[in-house]
């Protein structure tokens, strides 16, 4: 069980935990530096045994701290969850130690959170893009980056070569493309919201 | 009297038959399209059905989907074209033999569909020429079995003994 008494006494067993408000499950913030302690000891003493999901979030470009790390972990035991929430301390080069090495199904999460947001996981085995590929210059969930893309040139060059194709910003004429997520389906499939605009015919202001 | 002849008679001496050489050549492509299924997303299972016993793609003589791009004529590109797979596509376009055809299946492969995004190719014809497109998202087997037979049309329609000298496979996007 994860009652109150739990969640007191593991935020007094580790004393440089702090709460942080959540609307379900109990969210503790942790100190970068003291994460691999912190993931073992839930591990091997708390009983949490499981590795749910493993993300990373920009939290805006002016924000302070700017990219964090969010870890859910599962109790088998217990029959409940755990978020913990790590911040990283340097906005211009995010790093957080990995914990690939205590739960090995990190090892793909941080690669993908790393393929993404640009979070550097230390101590990771393989730290290398998973979704993009390899010479992608870009983070492409960072807020800043636009979802149509930006120009650069395809993975490989002598096809680039012969077809004369890049990677293009896509075209959103309206978009992006959203289901609407209710009504009959010939209704919500996905389609531009705002349909008033498109790529010849400016976003009127 | 009933005719004991099974066999075409032509009234030429000997077992001859006047055609041209564009007729029979294309006679013999268009009825035997060795399709690659190219399955990038959800249009893939639409192809497998296609292929199987309550569509049976057979009927028009294209059942004998091969894995090996050597061993293909046709690419069905069935499926969201993401840039990291556009290069293994080029690569398995180039690696089958003259004379090859290419059908984009679906939203994804003819435009990129719902995906205007960072990742996703706009079109697979950026990369490959594309001889026949589908619609749907994802179309249902009759109409790829329809695109099927457009296409053989299509390749009913070719100067083949022509084509023969000129270099294919160029992109014409």
């Amino acid at each position: 069980m994860i009652d109150e008494e739990f969640n007191v006494a593991l935020l007094e067993k580790h004393g440089f935990l702090s709460k942080r408000e959540s609307i379900d499950c109990l969210t503790v913030d942790c100190p970068p530096d003291r994460l691999k302690e912190l993931v073992l000891s839930l591990r091997d003493e708390d009983g949490f045994d499981m590795l749910v999901d493993l993300s990373g979030i920009d939290h805006g470009e002016d924000e302070e701290p700017r990219f964090s790390s969010v870890y859910h972990f599962y109790s088998l035991v217990r029959r409940g969850y755990l978020r913990v929430h790590v911040a990283c301390p340097d906005n211009e080069k995010p790093v957080i130690p990995s914990i690939s090495e205590t739960f090995p199904a990190a090892n793909w999460h941080e690669r993908e959170a790393y393929d993404m947001f640009g979070v550097e996981f230390s101590g990771h085995p393989d730290l290398r893009r998973i979704l993009m590929w390899d010479d992608y210059p870009y983070f492409p969930l960072r807020k800043e980056f636009p979802l149509a893309g930006i120009d650069t040139p395809l993975p490989a060059d002598d096809v680039a070569e012969v077809t004369k194709a890049s990677v293009e910003p896509a075209p959103m004429m309206g978009g992006p493309f959203v289901s609407a997520g209710e009504g009959p389906m010939s209704d919500s499939e996905p389609r531009a919201l705002d349909e008033s605009w498109t790529e010849e015919s400016e976003k009127p202001q | 009297m009933i005719s004991d002849e099974v066999a075409y008679n032509g009234k030429v001496e000997g077992d001859v038959i006047v055609t041209k050489a564009d007729a029979v050549i294309n006679w013999i492509r268009s009825h035997s399209v060795w399709p690659m299924p190219m399955g990038l997303a959800c249009c893939a299972i639409e192809l497998m059905a296609s292929a199987a016993s309550r569509y049976d793609i057979s009927r028009f003589g294209m059942e004998v989907m091969r894995f090996s791009p050597r061993q293909s004529d046709c690419m069905i590109v069935a499926g969201t074209v993401t840039y990291k797979m556009a290069e293994v596509v080029r690569r398995i376009y180039d690696q089958m033999g003259d004379p090859k055809w290419v059908v984009a299946m679906g939203a994804c492969a003819s435009t990129g569909g719902m995906y205007r995004s960072y990742a996703v190719m706009q079109g697979v014809d950026t990369i490959v020429p594309v001889d026949v497109y589908v619609s749907g998202c994802p179309p249902r087997p009759e109409a790829l079995l329809d695109a099927m037979i457009k296409l053989q049309d299509k390749i009913g329609r070719e100067s083949s003994l022509s084509n023969l000298r000129k270099p294919r496979g160029a992109c014409a996007g």
